[in-house]
């Protein structure tokens, strides 16, 4: 019994060692995140930036004029939600499960653009009241950083969709799950991004 | 064994297990709700302590993220991972000290406006 068992376990084994080898090979990961960070040193500059400007009202209207907590909780949670079908679609593709993962992905897209969505309409919503990026420092400030990561969100937004289609064509095969373990990266890491959003733009200012 | 084989599958190797995601969306809205509650409950918290409060939960919502999200640990890419996010940390930390402290120096060392006109208009008096 035991050298069956041996005989059995063995080709797994191999299979793993190989793996192995190839993840030192691919250096995809560790480049996106490399990237990712960079990134985040965008955003670091555009947030101070708000920290200097966002008391700059020019005689203009301030954060308590034009904030709604309520609004900002409702974007927090399409974001937070996507994180998580992400994840779920994440796992469903490590299982090989092809058309579970489409519909989460399907689902955390839908997700992404509701948000999107909220965020161009308070955008249009504050630049129709005259309370636009040309209005004052601070909302230039606001403008810059905000619509950056909307930005963002937006273009992962797109590389989700071509991802889905790229899925649906060619399956799970090993490039795609790499595609998709960066895009989860791009996409939990504007998630991040949004907590200090939510957090020093909007909340810290309507206290 | 059975975390191994999962990791045959693709370059990436910690996609994280449910029981991980799980974990970190309650964390992560425990996070998000709190402060968004103080702040639409208009809680009677002194306005420094709460500022604190927001910016200290966020600071733990972003370290939730990072480790069940983004999977960020030592063993991640022999760590190059941990080392590439505590560079950007420190690039950070001195990106938005430095420019908060170089800005408020110079508005308290700038002369106001009215100020500069009048040194101004004393100066083309001399000249």
């Amino acid at each position: 019994m035991t050298p069956l068992d041996s005989t059995q376990l063995a080709p797994v084994m191999v299979v793993n060692d190989h793996d192995h080898g190839a993840d030192h090979d691919s250096p995809t990961q560790i480049g996106f995140w490399i990237y990712l960070m960079s990134d985040c040193i965008i955003f670091g500059a555009l947030f101070a930036t708000y920290a200097v400007l966002g008391g700059r009202y020019a005689g203009g209207p301030g954060p308590l004029d034009l904030f709604e907590p309520e609004f900002v909780a409702v974007e927090t949670a399409l974001l937070l939600f996507s994180s998580v079908t992400f994840g779920l679609a994440m796992l469903q593709a490590v299982k090989g499960n092809l058309n579970r993962t489409l519909v989460w992905l399907a689902v955390t897209g839908v997700l992404g653009a509701g948000f999107i969505g909220m965020e161009l309409y308070e955008f249009r919503h504050l630049i129709h009241i005259g309370a636009g990026p040309d209005r004052s420092a601070f909302l230039s400030a606001f403008f810059a950083l905000v619509g950056t990561h909307g930005l963002h969100v937006t273009g992962g937004i797109i590389w989700l969709v071509t991802l889905m289609v790229q899925i649906k064509m060619h399956g799970l095969i090993d490039a795609n799950m790499r595609r998709l373990a960066t895009l989860s990266m791009f996409w939990h890491f504007l998630d991040l991004i949004w907590i200090g959003v939510f957090s020093f733009v909007y909340l810290v200012r309507l206290v | 064994m059975l975390a191994k084989t999962h990791n045959a599958h693709g370059a990436a190797k910690d996609h994280g297990t449910m029981a991980q995601l799980m974990i970190g969306f309650a964390l992560a809205a425990l996070l998000t709700i709190i402060p968004f509650l103080l702040i639409i409950a208009e809680v009677e918290i002194a306005r420094t302590t709460l500022i604190g409060i927001i910016m200290g939960l966020g600071a733990v919502q972003i370290v939730v993220h990072l480790v069940y999200f983004l999977h960020v640990n030592r063993s991640a890419e022999e760590g190059w991972t941990l080392f590439a996010s505590i560079f950007a940390v420190l690039i950070l930390v001195i990106v938005l000290a430095g420019s908060l402290w170089v800005m408020r120096n110079m508005n308290e060392n700038m002369m106001p406006m009215h100020d500069m006109d009048h040194m101004t208009s004393l100066q083309s008096q001399q000249g």
